[in-house]
């Protein structure tokens, strides 16, 4: 056994082998942790990603009132709606048919928390991507369009979910909670930014 | 220094004495002045009148020495830029919002001092001029510059940018000896001012015997000064080339920051790795 | 009598009998997949030379800037756009927009400069110590192959950023192949996919780069690797360990792999790690050597670079081409050059495997064909013309004597007795 390039146990510094090892595995699992963090990071989105997110402007005194126009902002479609007073009138008076009136647990900004979901009376904007599975529902502005009661709204092809002129859903739709209201503000009375408010760029 | 009458006969001599030593002084030290000015300037007139026989005779050895970290220098180079180079060329690969971040630029100030009108901060830096139109202007369209450090260095450009001189015999009636025959046109000379350049005739032998004739440069001579002195147009010079040496490759300077960090924990992690290696090393003889 | 091992864990059982079953996930795995057994033989009951000196850290060094490689390559095909068009467009992408993608870059291109001085070292160990004779012959063509392989690889992967050394340095190569008698103009034109580099080409050698070499590499290291747990490790005196065995069964003069060699290849990571970490961080491009100016400029193929040369591991061939005033010959001599290698083991005669104890005819031989390789390296980056050419020519032929004349000055030459042990001295 003299002979044995290995030499026998009891010369062994046991405690200060496992320290050192401990030590050498810790700091290289740390540096790990700090080399991981550059391929994860690269999966955030890019500097052109951001670009092209950036806040989008409409110029409003193209819409006509009862209309309804789409930008892309994020890569998700926004509608904007120029309602009218008749309009404003009919996001009232089927509370009981919807499923969240009040807006408890969809998305939207504070100055979108109220019945209209909108800033202003005027103009509705909305993310136009179903809450059910992502399709695009499609207007159906006018009273008694889909079935006599219909107070006017959104209607989703893929599914049968329905949406009232606030974007609210309907008992009865696949959907469950009403249409995402994205950040936005007016610069001036007639210009709408998509993306930007109070608080800051989205 | 008046002289006030309630003072006594020894303050107001004491006061005398004072204006004295300060005359004195002053004296002193305006002959000193004098005599340090014509100094300097008979310095300067013989060495400006060496230089004026060789200046730009060692063209080949300016160097740039660029400093990315020179905030103020690179701002500096990018507001030069986009006076005098954005006209016909292009930065496509960097965006303004990017420039604005690394230069700690405003967004205010961006859109107001370098901007172009019309242009978003998200864009990337175009030139506005159409690349079909540059080609039938210059026979050549105006290269993007973005990556022109790393493909030509920071010396070629510099030297690029200095060694413009007169050439009738062109269209663009000037010539350049970084690049022979560039389609550019001098666009700084209002700054640099004109310059012409002195040739001399070298005779070289050739292989079969003959003799061949050679025009070599041997030094610029200025014609007309432009709107900046010598110093103050190589500053000039300088802060673009520094501003395009950090447009080349904007990530520069954090590369080298984080690199300093990289380095020292490997360092640490390659002596607890090799302690660990003698430890168990004793065991073996 | 139980025999502890170093790490204060019991000694591995002979071969033959079975591990007693632990409990639990591990025991259930160990059923099904032969973990435990693996370990035991192939890592701590593997049995390497004591005396290994500093040339062999680059065969795991080369493993290490392997993974290296495939990690930063394959993060860099998730922001890359293939295409005439947009290649050269999406690496500025890489190395402005995509966060920390300028690492990524540099990593990658770093590593594959790294890949080679790893595996330049790795094998001159090989002419150092013989370590590509009998039995180790296929281990050896196995390494080689793996070259090869590794040089299509940098080959085309250089072609990927479209710049214009990469569209260049395409053309001149792919050119070579047009010297081939007879099939030669119609190879080109089929491994261009086109009349001369385009973007055919390009999205092949992605694939290529990307799928099929990677491929390749990794089946030709996972062999190189199974040929030399086969016969074991060569070691700087030359002499077989195995030869000398203790009373347990295991060379005198080796030591189990784990720990030994584990803890000690870690060091020469950290080591390699700081090298490599100096260079990403300060000095990626290396004046030009690891990522060459010309390729800064998108490919144009109506404006060729000054200097067409390509990346400096492939400079000493490079120079050997250029060194024949014929295209034909100098396409052959070159290919010669890098096949020489593959008969090693048959043209080296000498009774002693090391150069430790072989003669002066064969140290002399050796240094002369380093001092050439590397001269050629540096001629190959030189524009071809004067001094450099007729230098080029010398070395040229040192280069090729080293390999004619092996088989006479190995026999020929007088050799130092070999020591029965291998030479030790605790570090």
């Amino acid at each position: 056994m003299a002979d044995h390039a290995v030499v026998a146990e009891d010369e062994v510094d046991l405690s200060r082998r496992k320290f050192l090892t401990r030590a050498t595995i810790a700091t290289g699992a740390v540096g790990a942790a700090f080399a991981a963090v550059p391929f994860i990071e690269s999966w955030s989105p890019s500097e052109r990603a951001r670009a092209q997110g950036a806040p989008v402007e409409l110029d409003l005194s193209k819409l006509d009132a009862g209309q309804m126009t789409t930008v892309v902002w994020r890569r998700s479609p926004i509608y904007v709606v120029r309602r009218t007073p008749e309009m404003v009138g009919r996001i009232s008076g089927h509370d009981a048919e919807l499923k969240d009136p009040k807006s408890q647990y969809s998305e939207q900004p504070t100055y979108a928390q109220n019945t209209q979901r909108s800033r202003t009376d005027e103009f509705l904007v909305l993310i136009g991507t179903c809450t059910h599975l992502g399709c695009l529902p499609k207007q159906r502005f006018s009273q008694g369009e889909l079935y006599p009661s219909w107070p006017g709204g959104f209607f989703c092809p893929c599914h049968g979910s329905r949406f009232d002129l606030a974007g609210r859903v309907f008992n009865g739709s696949p959907a469950s909670v009403n249409l995402r209201v994205p950040r936005y503000s007016y610069p001036s009375p007639r210009t709408l930014v998509v993306g930007v408010d109070e608080k800051g760029t989205a | 220094m008046r002289t006030d009458p309630g003072r006594s006969a020894r303050a107001r001599a004491g006061d005398a004495a004072a204006r004295r030593t300060c005359s004195l002084l002053v004296a002193a030290f305006m002959t000193l002045a004098l005599a340090h000015g014509t100094a300097r300037a008979a310095e300067e007139a013989a060495a400006t009148a060496n230089e004026a026989a060789k200046f730009g005779a060692d063209w080949r050895t300016w160097h740039a020495n660029t400093e990315v970290t020179d905030l103020l220098s690179v701002q500096r180079g990018a507001r030069n830029f986009v006076s005098y180079c954005l006209g016909c060329h292009g930065l496509k690969y960097e965006r303004w919002s990017r420039l604005g971040d690394d230069l700690s630029i405003p967004p205010e100030l961006l859109q107001q001092d370098l901007l172009p009108p019309g242009d978003k901060t998200t864009d990337n830096i175009l030139t506005t001029m159409p690349p079909k139109d540059a080609e039938s202007w210059f026979g050549k369209a105006p290269p993007d510059l973005t990556l022109m450090m790393r493909a030509r260095g920071p010396n070629y450009v510099y030297q690029f940018l200095k060694t413009f001189y007169v050439d009738p015999s062109r269209q663009t009636g000037i010539n350049n000896l970084r690049l022979p025959a560039t389609a550019m046109p001098d666009v700084l000379s209002e700054l640099e001012g004109l310059k012409r350049a002195v040739f001399h005739d070298v005779m070289t032998k050739g292989e079969g015997g003959q003799f061949t004739h050679e025009q070599v440069f041997d030094h610029f001579e200025i014609i007309a000064p432009g709107r900046l002195s010598e110093t103050e147009y190589d500053g000039f010079v300088r802060d673009t080339v520094n501003f395009l040496d950090y447009v080349s490759e904007p990530s520069q300077a954090a590369r080298r920051a984080l690199g300093v960090w990289v380095v020292l924990f490997l360092l640490v992690f390659t002596w607890l790795a090799w302690l660990v290696k003698r430890e168990y090393w004793k065991d073996v003889h | 009598m139980a025999v502890k091992t170093a790490t204060g864990a019991p000694a591995p059982l002979p071969a033959g009998t079975t591990a007693p079953a632990k409990k639990g996930f591990w025991a259930w795995l160990n059923r099904r997949m032969p973990i435990e057994e693996f370990l035991a033989t192939q890592v701590t009951g593997y049995y390497a030379p004591k005396n290994f000196n500093i040339w062999y850290f680059f065969g795991s060094l080369a493993g290490l800037v392997l993974v290296l490689q495939l990690l930063s390559g394959i993060y860099l095909t998730m922001f890359y756009k293939v295409g005439e068009v947009s290649s050269f467009d999406s690496v500025e992408y890489i190395m402005r927009e995509v966060d920390y993608g300028w690492l990524i870059r540099y990593l990658h291109s770093t590593g594959a400069s790294a890949f080679f001085i790893v595996v330049y070292l790795h094998m001159y160990r090989a002419l150092l110590y013989g370590s590509y004779r009998a039995p180790r012959e296929l281990l050896w063509l196995l390494g080689m192959c793996v070259y090869l392989a590794l040089m299509a690889e940098a080959f085309m992967g250089y072609v990927l950023p479209w710049g214009n050394m990469s569209f260049w340095g395409a053309q001149v190569i792919v050119n070579l192949f047009g010297t081939i008698p007879g099939i030669g103009p119609g190879l080109v034109e089929w491994i261009r996919g086109d009349y001369g580099i385009a973007d055919a080409t390009l999205n092949r050698f992605f694939a290529m780069h990307v799928a099929l070499l990677p491929l390749a590499l990794l089946l030709l290291v996972a062999l190189h690797l199974v040929a030399l747990r086969q016969t074991g490790s060569n070691n700087p005196d030359g002499i077989e360990i195995k030869e000398k065995l203790g009373p347990d069964g295991h060379p005198l003069d080796g030591v189990p792999f784990h720990p030994y060699y584990t803890v000690k290849d870690v060091v020469g990571v950290g080591v390699f790690a700081v090298l490599f970490a100096i260079v990403v961080f300060f000095v990626p491009t290396l004046g030009g050597l690891f990522l060459e100016s010309p390729n800064f400029e998108p490919a144009n193929p109506l404006s060729t670079p000054e200097h067409i040369a390509p990346a400096w591991y492939f400079t000493p061939y490079y120079a050997i081409l250029r060194a024949v005033p014929n295209q034909r010959l100098g396409a052959l001599l070159m290919l010669l050059a890098v096949s020489a290698f593959f008969f090693l083991p048959w043209l080296d005669r000498s009774p002693v495997r090391s150069m430790r104890y072989k003669g002066w005819m064969s140290r002399t031989a050796l240094t002369l064909f380093t001092v050439s390789f590397l001269a050629l390296c540096y001629l190959g980056l030189q524009p071809a013309e004067g001094l450099y050419v007729a230098l080029a020519r010398i070395f040229t032929a040192i280069y090729f004597l080293f390999f004619l004349l092996m088989p006479f000055y190995t026999r020929l030459d007088p050799v130092k007795p070999v020591p029965e042990r291998v030479t030790y001295h605790a570090h």
